[in-house]
């Protein structure tokens, strides 16, 4: 190939990923520092690991960490499985009367205003309370309870988009082998759609884990999810720690992804390849 | 469990009266909505037939097969396979396998492990799975390819072990959509033979679906032609092409030509209609059963077409045309001749001599037939 690549989307290129990456990549740097001083580079003792030191005895960053770690799993597991429902019984029952209705509603949640979803769950919680005394109190059962809300739309919208274009005649061949419906499921159908069921779960835990606005509506005292605490910390005053935590973030999320992506690419390319 | 075909069967069940129909489909009907797209069907189907659905796309073929394998509901009517009601009884649980156009393998699974998943849902032993599966790979020719995952083989591979798939549960009834569509035409015509030894060789009644005349003769016992949800007519291969029942069953099978004409002398041993389209007479060497002086229409094959330069001495079943167009296929020729009438009539000849007195575009030849060689239709 010897097209010639035009200066202009060089520099687009070069440009687009600068907007995206120096943030971070500072961050990174930034990370290393020994200043107290988020801002200034102390080029006499750095780099150093002394913030990594510090952020492993802060109790209150591990604390709500592990809380966020905690929601994050739950939510992530509960919004795939009511995902995955709403998004088979989207993609199969092609037309059953309140199927337009059904399919606006599960992913009204992708367009609803945070602010509105977090107060209208803390209204709905405290009426609950009062009604039957369930949930006792806010915490991490209702911050949970309220990111599954939102990230099954997430979820549906990804499993249902696959099940669009899953083979039907596979279904058929399997119960026409003797499977029955229930078994079909998952051992022909969930199989194959695996990687957006998983997509759906990464989606999921994202979401949960960088959730601030419905999470500070409906945590309550001593559920502060890590987000919560940055965000507490970072309005008296950026800690160089944040810059710890936030590269041990992008350090295990770019891990993550990038497992899963080979893994996915692999499972595509085995997926549809025709049949 | 059906046993290997045998050799005292009837060769042909269905002209025996007393024989037991194995499939029994009774004025059978699926509307969706206001169309029906199978219509009052009632259909027979003996023990070790390939029975082959025929008809062109959108005529309820597949629609009559899903019902048979329980995929679609019927309207009405009922379904009987070896003497057991099967109408409502949902696919899972019926002795009957189905070999899907798209061959449906499961991509997730091994050649092993898709031919294993019919025998796995009834629980037969592991011992027993992996000898039946290996057998049937065998058969399939297809043993050395067993780890093998499915984007991993041809398009013929990978109709053999679908094929492999729904055989291994030995069904009572195996039904084929489209079994042969997706292979390229040299590699159809060598599974037709393969299928139909494979048939042969495990008895299993089968009933396919196509729209591919030639791979409907090449395979059936019979062939069932289908038209908006009816079946039109059905026969042997042979009944088919030389007895058509109707313009259509005429026109869909081969290549004919048809005369419309009317009846003006009907005697028990022959009929005579005038034919406008054709400039003539022709003649039939025997009786019909339609009132005379009624439309009617001759259908005459075009292999069986004689064409001469030299005037034949017969005056009926004779026509004079100019050819207009000529088409060599190696084996044999095409022939387009227009008569004066304007009709274009369609004639074939077989290339035997290699030096044969050529006939070339615009010549005016003469073509007759004989009077056993048109089939006249009413409808």
């Amino acid at each position: 190939m010897n097209q010639r690549r035009s200066l202009f989307v060089i520099t687009c290129i070069v440009f687009g990923y600068a907007f995206l990456y120096i943030p971070i990549f500072s961050m990174v740097v930034f990370s290393f520092n020994a200043s107290k001083l988020v801002t200034v580079w102390d080029s006499a003792n750095s780099p150093t690991l002394k913030w990594y030191h510090a952020l492993l005895h802060n109790n209150e960053i591990l604390d709500a960490a592990w809380i966020s770690v905690k929601v994050a799993l739950i939510n992530a597991c509960g919004a795939v499985i009511l995902g995955t429902l709403a998004g088979f019984a989207l993609a199969r029952f092609a037309r059953f009367r309140g199927r337009f209705v059904l399919s606006a509603m599960t992913t009204a949640p992708l367009v609803m205003p945070e602010v509105i979803t977090g107060l209208s769950l803390l209204l709905l919680f405290v009426a609950l309370e009062q009604a039957v005394g369930w949930p006792a109190g806010r915490g991490i059962t209702t911050m949970t309870i309220a990111h599954m809300t939102f990230s099954m739309a997430y979820v549906t919208v990804v499993v249902q988009s696959r099940l669009a274009t899953f083979d039907m005649s596979l279904e058929e061949a399997a119960m026409d082998l003797g499977a029955r419906p229930l078994k079909v499921f998952f051992v022909i159908t969930l199989p194959i759609v695996f990687p957006a069921v998983l997509s759906g779960w990464l989606l999921a835990f994202t979401l949960s884990w960088d959730d601030l606005v419905i999470s500070s509506f409906t945590s309550g005292p001593g559920s502060s999810t890590l987000p919560m605490v940055v965000f507490s910390k970072v309005r008296l005053g950026v800690s160089p720690e944040i810059n710890v935590l936030a590269t041990i973030t992008i350090s295990v999320v770019t891990i993550i992804i990038v497992g899963v992506s080979l893994w996915m690419a692999r499972s595509k390319r085995i997926a549809t390849s025709p049949a | 469990m059906p046993k290997p075909t045998d050799p005292a069967l009837k060769a042909s069940p269905w002209t025996d009266s007393d024989a037991k129909p194995y499939v029994r489909v009774e004025k059978l009907t699926k509307s969706f909505g206001e169309f029906k797209a199978v219509d009052d069907v009632s259909l027979n189907i003996y023990q070790g037939e390939i029975f082959c659905l025929l008809g062109a796309s959108g005529c309820g073929k597949t629609t009559l097969l899903r019902m048979l394998g329980g995929f679609e509901k019927p309207s009405s009517g009922r379904i009987f396979i070896d003497g057991e009601d099967m109408t409502g009884v949902p696919p899972y649980e019926r002795p009957v396998n189905m070999m899907f156009q798209s061959y449906a393998l499961f991509p997730h699974m091994t050649v092993e492990q898709n031919v294993a998943f019919g025998l796995k849902q009834d629980r037969v032993a592991k011992a027993e799975i992996r000898e039946r599966v290996a057998t049937m790979l065998e058969l399939v020719k297809l043993g050395g390819f067993a780890q093998r995952k499915p984007h991993q083989l041809s398009g013929g591979q990978k109709q053999r072990v679908a094929l492999a798939r729904s055989l291994v549960k030995r069904p009572k009834l195996l039904l084929l959509d489209e079994p042969l569509g997706a292979l390229d035409k040299k590699l159809r015509e060598h599974t037709q033979f393969e299928l139909i030894g494979l048939q042969h060789r495990l008895g299993v009644t089968f009933v396919v679906v196509t729209h591919d005349q030639e791979e409907a003769m090449t395979l059936a016992s019979r062939i069932g032609v289908m038209d908006h949800g009816e079946i039109v007519q059905s026969g042997t291969p042979s009944e088919i092409y030389e007895f058509p029942s109707s313009k259509f069953v005429a026109d869909f099978i081969g290549s004919v030509n048809i005369f419309e004409g009317r009846l003006i002398e009907d005697e028990p041993a022959y009929v005579r209609i005038a034919s406008p389209e054709l400039g003539g007479i022709i003649h039939v060497g025997h009786g019909i059963s339609a009132a005379s002086d009624t439309v009617v229409w001759a259908a005459v094959r075009p292999e069986k077409i004689n064409m001469s330069t030299e005037a034949p001495t017969a005056t009926d079943n004779v026509a004079r045309g100019a050819v207009q167009d000529i088409a060599y296929l190696g084996d044999l020729s095409i022939y387009l001749v227009k008569l004066p009438t304007g009709k274009v009539v369609r004639v074939t000849q077989p290339n035997t001599s290699r030096h044969a007195e050529a006939i070339t575009w615009d010549q005016q030849v003469y073509l007759s037939w004989d009077d056993s060689s048109p089939v006249v239709v009413t409808r």
